[in-house]
């Protein structure tokens, strides 16, 4: 709705460069940075999932926490699919394999393995995105935290199922499949051995974000926002709710279900006590914390969260000794406590999140550090909008002088499709 | 004399034992500004909630140019409460979600404002020409629909203009006046391209001037979109200045109809009004 800044549209190439040119410098020296490529890789995945939440509990106002049930969805369908045929037998050492099973991956086993990695991933995507279409039709009907734990039933139901003795042939029950291939063990043979740890994640978590970003800036985002903020009014402007409550409901697990592949392939073996609900909770939680309503945000919650919770943090499990004093507290588990601590202050100064409802702009980002040289004027000329202390990118209605209106036709934003993209 | 637009015949609503509206009858021409009043509880809403499809009628039927859109008979231990009348003259259920009837020309305003709050202004009314749009969520996705939506960018724009709103069309809603937030929602409703508009309490706590203002609004879009009007409102002022053919109702019940010197020299809404001369 603004008029595009050519210089913004070079920073957020330059950004992209720079976030591309960085990555490769990881996948070149993976070895040496082993915590922070697998860190990465984790915060890309639960980017991707933390998106599709937001898709569906941000953006289209469904209060939805069946994501476990669909990640494992596309997880086993990831796993069954791609694990090596002459391995079959070792991972599904006590109680065989079901004979169509093999015969369908012998018959796939003529595809290249990033193909058959990539129909894997779609596939999966396909029957979750089935499942949802199928447990919409009642369950959307509800409303917020009916919907929730309708979802969360629903969840938890697909975990009891992959579990179940009786399908032991098939999902190989509680003991779990492993040999998955993982992201560099695919690499095509003209690439050095072991070439894509960390560029396939980005790749594909920029096609899935960047796709979701396309639907929320098109006709139909503008249509699941209209049912968050008011459904009878949405319906009364001719937006048929359950439709688009599918639509929402079935392109998000589709997109979670392609993330829980690409974190088979990340954990390399799975099991269906990985797919319990706190994976759910930890996603619901990286989209608070980036703020209902932002793609940049959840982004930056993903990458917030995971690298707080899985890196930064770990100093706090080691006990440390300074000069034969034994720092107390310092023991396995304490990095939660801190990290539970954290997440309260984040959220008592950023109530909506980090972000809030509003994206990543450039304008925005130029816009803190300026507010932060001359604070009192600015921030009694700035008040309405986001609550948060800092408000780091304002909200459209704050964005100053030159804003003229949108050319009837333009395409709003563009620049925050990119960031949120990028990251 | 011009089509009938809307018919409403016989419709009653009853939830529970209590019968919000009861055997009402009237019908809409095309071109008019008719208004439907009476006091508080009278069961206004509720009848513009059953002709818009929010509840299904108990009994009766609603017609928009003589397509049966809503109709309902006593059903299931409806049949043993059901104290209204003419049961039985009614034996089709026609449910019709208040999308589709959006779609077939009726757009509405609401009592209590009910707008996209933390959108913009220009977003809430491009909203609206949503459910026309041909292309499915992939063509919209890639803008593979991009001279479809030029155009609805378009004619949001142009309508916009149209109502006086394209200074604050940038705004966030719900940072707009009072007034213009009325205003606002009219321009939505009306951006859906309607053949009938209903409007809940347009000047709701409005102050005199607006009411003014407003009035003059509403023959300004009446002529402007072709429009027949139907208008809930307590405003008698506004009433009477713009309306041509009045129906009074009270506890559900027709109590009369015609125009507003007729209205305003019947007895029994005096009565309704007033209460009983002792």
């Amino acid at each position: 709705m603004r008029v595009k800044n050519p210089k913004h549209t070079w920073y957020s190439i330059l950004l992209a460069l720079v976030i591309l040119a960085a990555t490769i410098y990881l996948e070149f020296n993976r070895s040496k940075y082993g915590m922070a490529v697998s860190v990465i890789q984790k915060s890309l995945i639960f980017a991707v999932v933390a998106v599709a939440m937001n898709l569906l509990n941000g953006f289209t106002g469904l209060f939805s926490l069946g994501q476990a049930g669909f990640m494992a969805i596309g997880a086993y369908a990831t796993a069954m699919l791609t694990i090596p045929v002459e391995r079959m037998e070792a991972v599904y050492y006590m109680s065989g394999v079901v004979p169509w099973l093999m015969s369908l991956k012998r018959a796939l086993s003529v595809l290249p393995e990033p193909v058959l990695i990539i129909i894997a991933m779609l596939i999966g995507g396909m029957i979750a995105g089935l499942f949802a279409f199928l447990i919409g039709i009642p369950v959307l009907r509800l409303k917020s935290d009916y919907l929730a734990i309708a979802t969360l039933g629903f969840a938890e139901i697909v975990r009891g199922i992959i579990s179940a003795p009786q399908l032991d042939q098939f999902t190989n029950g509680s003991y779990g499949l492993k040999n998955i291939p993982g992201f560099g063990s695919n690499s095509l043979s003209f690439m050095p051995d072991g070439f894509g740890v960390l560029l396939v994640p980005l790749f594909a978590s920029t096609i899935l974000i960047g796709f979701i970003v396309l639907v929320i800036n098109s006709s139909y985002g503008r249509a699941f926002k209209a049912i968050r903020e008011d459904e009878i009014a949405a319906e009364a402007m001719g937006i048929n709710l359950l439709k688009h409550k599918q639509m929402s409901f079935v392109l998000s697990s589709f997109v979670t279900a392609i993330a829980g592949g690409m974190l088979a392939m990340f954990m390399r073996s799975i099991e269906p006590r990985a797919f319990s609900t706190i994976i759910t909770y930890d996603i619901l939680l990286i989209v608070v914390i980036g703020g209902l309503g932002s793609i940049t945000g959840s982004v930056l919650g993903a990458f917030v969260v995971t690298f707080a919770k899985d890196w930064f943090l770990r100093f706090f499990d080691v006990p440390l000794i300074i000069g034969g004093f034994q720092v107390p507290f310092l023991r396995i588990g304490f990095r939660m406590v801190i990290f539970s601590i954290l997440l309260m202050v984040v959220v008592l100064f950023y109530r909506r999140g980090l972000m809030g409802n509003s994206e990543f702009t450039w304008h925005g980002f130029f816009n803190l550090f300026r507010r932060r040289l001359k604070r009192p004027e600015v921030m009694a000329e700035t008040s309405g909008g986001s609550m948060s202390p800092i408000i780091i990118a304002p909200g459209r209605d704050q964005a100053p002088a030159p804003l003229i209106p949108d050319p009837p036709g333009g395409e709003p934003e563009e620049e925050a499709d990119e960031e949120a993209a990028d990251e | 004399m011009n089509n009938i637009v809307l018919q409403v015949n016989d419709l009653t609503m009853q939830f529970g034992g209590v019968v919000a509206v009861n055997n009402l009858t009237m019908e809409i021409r095309q071109g008019e500004i008719v208004a439907l009043i009476g006091p508080n509880g009278a069961g206004k809403t509720t009848a513009f909630n059953a002709i818009t499809g929010v509840y299904l009628p108990t009994n009766g039927e609603v017609r928009l140019e003589d397509e049966v859109i809503q109709a309902g008979y006593p059903q299931g231990k409806m049949k043993k409460l059901y104290a209204g009348e003419n049961n039985g003259k009614y034996g089709e259920i026609v449910d019709w979600t208040p999308d589709k009837i959006t779609k077939r020309g009726i757009a509405r305003t609401f009592q209590n404002i009910r707008l996209f709050k933390n959108l913009s202004v220009f977003d809430n009314v491009l909203i609206a020409h949503h459910m026309n749009m041909k292309a499915g969520l992939f063509r919209a996705a890639f803008r593979l629909n991009h001279a479809e939506e030029t155009a609805m960018r378009q004619d949001t724009w142009e309508l916009l203009k149209m109502v006086h709103l394209d200074d604050v069309a940038l705004e966030r809603a719900n940072n707009l006046p009072y007034g213009k937030q009325r205003h606002l929602e009219i321009a939505r409703a009306l951006a859906t391209q309607p053949k009938l508009l209903l409007l809940d309490e347009p000047a709701a706590g409005m102050n005199p001037q607006e009411t003014d203002a407003l009035s003059d609004f509403i023959r300004e879009i009446k002529k402007k979109f072709n429009l027949t009007i139907l208008v809930i409102e307590h405003h008698m002022n506004l009433v009477m200045d713009l309306s041509d053919r009045i129906y009074v109702i009270d506890f559900g019940k027709l109590i009369a109809h015609g125009t507003p010197e007729d209205v305003q020299n019947d007895p029994a809404v005096i009565t309704a009004y007033l209460g009983v001369d002792a």
